[in-house]
């Protein structure tokens, strides 16, 4: 237990180090968070990180709604067939790790989803591995397993509608709903 | 305001699920054998304009990709009796086959449907069957009647007597999306809606005899798979695992399914056994593994997984010990996979990033051929007979569901007015 902690504290100050060098479907996806209300109002929260003005976060229980709060973030952005954290994402489950660890009686739902290209089913799966991925990173923070349920939608929800990259990229997503 | 909006929704939404698939040959035309169907005589009663026999048996000729209707214009002739036949004036127009018949009726609900089809050449019958019908039921002697004439012709057992199951979403700007399960005639018509839900609906899976079907649906706020008596409109819930319950495959015999579970941590395929309902865990591996799918002879399952680092196929048999055998070797995305009813051939979804694309796999020769252009097509099932391959596909943006003859040749889309179709499932033809 202290080996993650002891990891978690070096990915959590990698990822500071690495926050101005954002990819571009991030950009992409932050500038176009209007569709989702708030939701997006985060990734501008850990734009602050990386200007070294780090932002008290607080993990009380009314911080949940909060839309300032980097909280408010609440979706996290994949790679096609791919189910890996980006290391800013990992950052934000960290806030929301956290934000269980301190609140017991607090649950989410971790939805998976895909974006349309490929077999639906296979996309069940895979959204899947993106949700248990998430769900592993809330965990090592010191979330409880009861507090966390996951579903896998794969494709069939879509965040935005499209068959360009612009819709694919809004849709390879977990959404951490409270 | 708000009551007339959801009053249009509805009227929009009801529309839909009136909607007719229109069905358009778009490739292959050429190659198809000339045959000429007389519009059948209607004794005792008027043509029914929506149970048009003849007109039903030439366009499944036409749909099969194998034969070329004469249009009505063309027809030299309008035969009654195989003695009003001119055998000679119909070798002009160079059809190989000739058919004709009528319609009786007998009573109120009570028709005779008769045909006669004829060798041009040699010039006499080589077929000929009566059928009784209630008006409910003339569209299926109709189609069964074309699948007579296809196994007479081709040797090929039929496929048009059936019905396909499908996936609708309706998308209203600003509303929730409204999903519906329908089952229609392979034509398109007779409709019928199984569910309505507004949370998705997966995977519909025919059972072999074609009475049930399996699906998988989110109504309840996580995935179950259900089995629906299509006859009886009852359903059971036959697995409710934590985590996805997805890919239901029925086995031949009809009494086991498989479907993916990840209730072990991971996506694995398992076998239901539906009447003792114990469960066999089938792969146990790190990797993705779902979209299972039978061997007719029952003895190993084809299904998709990414041990590899991309999705392709692989076959484990139902033996101790028996390692999956990868079966796709080109292309970076080959996934869900059907079987034809012989065993020779395996329909399947072959992509890259960027295209995707319905291909076929010889076993025999391990040769694989991409049939459609893509570039989303997807849920590839072959029909009863293993002629064609229904999918669904994109038209201009659109979702349509479209068939391919397995060889590539000749291609027709199956045009929804609107909505979203997807997962065509083709159920066994009915007995």
């Amino acid at each position: 237990m202290k080996n993650y902690l002891l990891i978690l504290l070096m990915a959590a100050a990698l990822a500071a180090c690495d926050a101005n060098v954002k990819p571009g479907a991030d950009e992409d996806a932050s500038a176009m968070g209007g569709d989702r209300g708030g939701a997006q109002a985060g990734a501008i929260g850990t734009e602050g990180y990386g200007e070294g003005q780090s932002l008290p976060v607080s993990y009380e229980a009314g911080a949940i709604n909060d839309a300032n709060s980097v909280l408010a973030e609440r979706v996290i952005y994949f790679d096609f067939d791919s189910s890996t954290v980006s290391d800013e994402s990992v950052e934000l489950i960290k806030h929301h790790g956290n934000y269980l660890s301190a609140n017991p009686g607090a649950s989410i739902r971790v939805e998976g989803h895909t974006d349309e290209r490929g077999t639906r089913e296979y996309n069940v799966a895979l959204a899947d591995r993106r949700a248990q991925s998430v769900e592993r990173l809330l965990m090592f923070q010191g979330a409880g397993n009861d507090q966390i349920t996951i579903i896998s939608y794969g494709e069939e929800k879509p965040a935005r509608l499209g068959h360009d990259e612009t819709a694919w990229s809004m849709n390879r997503r977990v959404e951490l709903v409270y | 305001m708000k009551r007339l909006l959801s009053g249009l929704i509805l009227f929009c939404f009801y529309s839909l699920a009136q909607a007719v698939l229109n069905i358009e040959i778009t490739e292959g035309v050429e190659g198809s054998l000339p045959i000429a169907v007389v519009p059948f005589q209607w004794h005792g009663g008027t043509k029914l304009a929506d149970a048009d026999v003849s007109a039903i048996i030439a366009s499944d000729l036409a749909r099969s990709g194998k034969f070329a209707p004469l249009a009505d214009k063309d027809l030299i002739a309008y035969p009654k009796q195989p003695e009003d036949v001119h055998f000679q004036s119909w070798r002009m127009t160079g059809v190989d086959h000739l058919i004709i018949g009528g319609v009786k009726q007998e009573a109120e609900n009570q028709y005779q449907v008769y045909f006669r089809m004829f060798d041009v050449l040699k010039g006499e019958q080589v077929l000929g069957y009566n059928f009784s019908a209630t008006r409910a039921s003339l569209r299926s002697v109709a189609h069964r009647i074309s699948d007579h004439i296809i196994k007479a012709l081709t040797g090929l057992p039929g496929a048009f007597d059936a019905r396909i199951a499908y996936i609708t979403a309706a998308q209203n700007p600003g509303k929730a999306v409204k999903y519906l399960l329908q089952s229609a005639d392979t034509d398109g018509f007779n409709s019928q809606n199984l569910l309505l839900s507004d949370e998705p609906i997966m995977s519909p899976a025919w059972s072999p005899a074609g009475d049930r079907l399996a699906y998988v649906s989110f109504e309840n706020g996580v995935a179950e798979i259900f089995v629906h008596n299509i006859h009886t409109a009852k359903r059971e819930q036959i697995s409710k695992f934590a985590g996805i319950n997805g890919a239901p495959a029925w086995s031949p015999d009809g009494r086991k399914m498989a479907i993916t579970l990840s209730k072990d941590g991971n996506p694995d395929i398992y076998v239901l056994n539906l009447d003792s309902k114990e469960l066999t865990r089938i792969t146990s591996h790190w990797s993705i593994d779902t979209e299972a799918v039978w061997m007719p002879d029952g003895r190993s399952l084809v299904f998709t997984s990414n041990r590899s680092g991309k999705p392709q196929l692989y076959q484990v048999a139902f033996k101790a010990g028996a390692r999956p055998q990868r079966l796709t070797f080109e292309g970076s995305y080959n996934a869900n996979a059907s079987v034809s009813a012989d065993g020779k051939t395996i329909s399947f979804v072959n992509g890259d990033s960027n295209v995707f694309r319905i291909a076929v796999l010889y076993l025999d020769t391990g040769l694989v051929q991409i049939v459609t252009d893509g570039p989303l097509d997807e849920s590839p099932e072959f029909s009863p007979n293993g002629s064609m391959i229904i999918y669904a596909s994109q038209h201009k943006g659109q979702p349509v569901l479209a068939a391919v003859s397995t060889d590539g040749r000749h291609k027709q889309r199956l045009g929804l007015s609107d909505g979203d179709v997807r997962e065509p499932a083709w159920s066994s033809v009915r007995k």
